[in-house]
């Protein structure tokens, strides 16, 4: 599987109905307050009926290599140093060295100012580089400084971006700001893929996260991301559950594909199972692919290796198998 | 849904678990023994396999067996002080637990329900109903029925095919809170797991003659509840059979509960939490492949938002996966035999020719076995058959409603009225829905959810009396 870039300078119009959506302030309230509410105990209750599938055998291997394919390896330290972002690099390079068949991650994600070094190491790998942006991890700064971060790290030869969204003025209702600031973000990355960062732990209610997510969809985002890894709760199924549907609905109304990316406390291979579980059976099976879905995540992949390890030599392998880095 | 990468390899539960044995026999006075009747072979709907052959019970077994209730009522259980009678029935609650694993399969073998069901839902609701009126047994003075209310004496109980040990446990339960003893009928098709709860009574120890287990076809049904030395009837199961009942009690001193049939509306507004009133629709008319008598068979959707349901509905019922019911992934299980299997296409036929839209679901279907792929049917009114008759089977019927009151008024327009549900997020309108609706159980945004403190039970054509919390104690109390 090959990461294909979707993303365009130019936005391809919205439907008419979506269209009229983002005119002012007032529609686009009443647009994502018209969206259908979330019912809390039903959507926990679907997460949880569905975290019961039972992946085996040829399942759960095709299942730990395509996670492996789809995660985002990621460090967001302010202690990251060069050596350290040159040693993740080497890792989604060559994640097993004992099994070379092992698929390569999709992308790296650093802060802004380590994009270069992570591009170089990455040269000509194809492995995408993210990084975080926009006052990242809490988004409290200004509009010209937000821009600029962006700015930085598209010019360093980042290919995808991470920004986080304006939560203080989502929670303020003040919907049209939020909606302008992705779009202007989504006009600074350029070529960059743009991931919308919607922080569901601050948000608080099932609803809220439906409204951001079709916010993010609206105003241009290619994908939709839960969390910073910095607010706990992190990812969480039922939250995913209720993005994953928001790309699907798009889907259905547009015929646009965007992709879902959960990120922060995912760490063991049944964890991402379900995940992937949960993206086949609400998204569809489209999304099974690297290029709609992403998990956000650092120790993740070790377990993904193990695992991987176990399915295919029949035992276990301890943690000092697999490198950490 | 498109074609996946995705295949998800078979999972199965292993169905040595089940301890299947060869023969089973009835259990009367404390023991298993030959029952005179002509023995059955129970299958495994999903295979069409024999399972096991059954001993089943005659005239006069059923004589043997209410003698021994009416012994055990006179000389011991009856008697018994409630925190003793209490004691007995934790250990069956907790007997039940330990063995959940091969009562699952077991009844995933016998009745074709997928084992994710019996695993998560029959089993531990069948457990909860013992532990919770296990609580009751010392505490009777207190339900509200007077001071030291009595029990009946012998119960005769019969129940369904669809949920045979959770049905025994709705049953059994309560009766012996209250100082009853029993003498039960499993249902022909589904003996099974009844006939190991047997052995669970006999590893509690609990005195010879309080419960007996009778299996049998509808004729031995019929001879417990003509029996003159039994006190109380305790029936789930068709309105038709349920009426030949009533009859034949009309006239006794015997009390009577009826649970019978239902067509259930799940009433969906255009403020509703839409993907989650999906769900909710899925698991009202496809859980235990729709065998279930409260279940969401009739859907009244909001005329303004019908397109959009269906579409939803339609992706998502085709995420549904149907086949081996000890598959760990199997949504949607067997039906339990060729008779029901006829009886649902023949109702599906006559939705087509009264020119409702059928939509089937493009899931794979095994080759063997009973099994009818989910179906839903748009464009169906009032007048239909579809929208009338209980079907029983995967088969949801969908209607629409302009208003609410029109939702209320068709919603009760059925001679049943044992379930409803209501998918809105506007709670004053829940409250005044529940308000008009006519039926026993409704349900707020959420569908087919089961507690054995809730009372259970029906309007009209879906019975009388009800079954779970306090309410269903008087049932079997001389009140």
């Amino acid at each position: 599987m090959t990461v294909t870039s979707t993303a365009t300078d130019t936005p391809s119009p919205l439907p008419e109905r979506l269209a009229d959506a983002t005119r002012d302030e007032t529609s686009l309230r009443r647009f994502l307050h018209g969206l259908p509410g979330v019912d809390q105990v039903g959507v926990e209750q679907r997460a949880a009926g569905l975290g019961t599938r039972s992946i085996k055998k040829a399942a759960k291997r095709w299942a730990i290599d395509t996670a492996i394919s789809m995660v985002d390896l990621t460090t967001l330290e302010g202690a990251d140093t060069h050596g350290k972002v040159r040693a993740l690099a080497a890792k989604a390079k060559l994640p097993d060295p004992e099994h070379p068949d092992t698929p390569r991650v999709a992308a790296v994600c650093v802060y802004p100012d380590l994009v270069a070094p992570a591009v170089e190491a990455l040269q000509g790998t194809g492995i995408g580089v993210a990084s975080v942006a926009t006052a990242f991890p809490s988004g409290r700064s200004s509009r010209e400084i937000k821009l600029a971060d962006v700015k930085m790290a598209v010019d360093a030869g980042a290919t995808e971006v991470d920004m986080v969204i304006d939560r203080g003025a989502f929670l303020e209702g003040r919907y049209g700001h939020v909606f302008e600031e992705i779009q202007a973000i989504k006009a600074a990355c350029g070529q960059a893929h743009l991931k919308v960062i919607l922080e569901t732990g601050e948000l608080a209610t099932y609803d809220n996260v439906r409204r951001a997510s079709w916010l993010g969809l609206l105003a241009g985002g290619d994908f939709i991301k839960t969390s910073t890894g910095k607010v706990s709760p992190a990812a969480t199924l039922p939250v995913t559950h209720v993005m994953l549907q928001a790309v699907h609905d798009w889907h259905a109304t547009t015929g646009e594909l965007r992709g879902v990316k959960p990120a922060g406390g995912i760490r063991t291979t049944k964890d991402a199972i379900k995940y992937l579980v949960a993206v086949h059976e609400v998204a569809g099976p489209q999304w099974l692919d690297p290029s709609l879905f992403r998990f956000g995540a650092s120790s993740l992949l070790n377990d993904l290796l193990l695992q991987r390890r176990t399915q295919l030599d029949g035992h276990y392998s301890g943690p000092d198998y697999v490198t950490v880095d | 849904m498109p074609d996946s990468p995705f295949e998800y390899a078979p999972a199965p539960e292993s169905r040595d678990i089940a301890n299947l044995k060869p023969a089973y026999r009835p259990f009367i006075d404390g023991a298993f023994v030959d029952g005179k009747g002509e023995p059955l072979k129970t299958i495994n709907p999903a295979t069409e396999e024999v399972l096991a052959e059954v001993s089943t019970a005659s005239k006069s077994d059923v004589d043997t067996a209410v003698k021994a209730a009416r012994r055990a009522y006179e000389k011991t259980w009856g008697r018994m002080p409630g925190a003793e009678r209490a004691k007995y029935i934790f250990r069956l609650a907790r007997l039940i637990q330990e063995r959940g694993r091969e009562l699952a399969v077991l009844e995933s073998l016998d009745n074709g329900k997928p084992i994710k069901e019996s695993r998560d839902s029959d089993i531990p609701t069948a457990a909860a109903h013992f532990f919770y009126h296990a609580g009751w047994a010392d505490k009777l003075d207190y339900a509200g029925y007077g001071p030291d209310p009595r029990p009946l004496g012998v119960a005769g109980q019969v129940i369904p095919w669809n949920f045979p040990l959770l049905m025994l446990a709705w049953k059994i339960a309560p009766a012996l809170a209250t100082g009853n003893t029993v003498v039960l009928k499993p249902a022909e098709t589904t003996p099974l797991t009844a006939l190991v709860f047997a052995e669970l009574c006999q590893q509690a120890d609990l005195p010879p003659g309080v419960v007996n287990i009778l299996p049998g076809a509808g004729d031995i049904g019929a001879e417990l509840v003509g029996h003159p030395d039994v006190n109380k009837i305790a029936f789930t199961g068709s309105t038709e059979v349920g009426k030949l009942i009533q009859r034949t009690v009309a006239g006794t001193p015997k009390k009577l509960t009826l649970e019978l049939g239902g067509k259930a509306a799940n009433v969906v507004f255009d403020d509703a939490p839409l993907d989650q009133a999906v769900e909710g629709i899925v698991n009202g008319i496809f859980f235990n492949q729709g065998h279930v008598c409260c279940a969401g068979s009739r859907l009244l959707v909001q005329e303004s938002i019908v397109d959009e349901v269906l579409e939803k509905l339609r992706y998502r019922v085709s995420t549904l996966r149907i086949g081996d019911p000890l598959d760990k992934n199997t949504d949607v299980g067997a039906i339990n035999s060729r008779e029901q299997l006829t009886k649902i296409q023949e109702l599906v036929d006559s939705g087509d020719t009264e020119g409702a839209q059928r939509w089937t679901s493009p899931c794979p279907i095994p080759e063997r076995g009973f099994f009818f792929a989910p179906t839903v049917f748009s464009d169906v009114q009032q007048s239909m058959r579809i929208a009338r008759e209980e079907i029983f089977g995967p088969v949801l019927s969908v209607l629409t409603f302009r208003t609410p009151e029109e939702a209320v008024t068709k919603a009760n327009n059925t001679p049943y009225g044992l379930s409803a549900g209501i998918w809105t997020e506007k709670g004053s309108r829940i409250l005044w829905m529940a308000n008009q609706l006519r039926a026993g159980v409704v349900w707020a945004n959420t569908f087919n959810r089961f507690d054995p403190a809730a009372p259970f039970g029906g309007y009209q054509e879906s019975g009388f009396g009800r079954e779970g919390g306090r309410t269903g104690l008087e049932a079997y109390l001389d009140v």
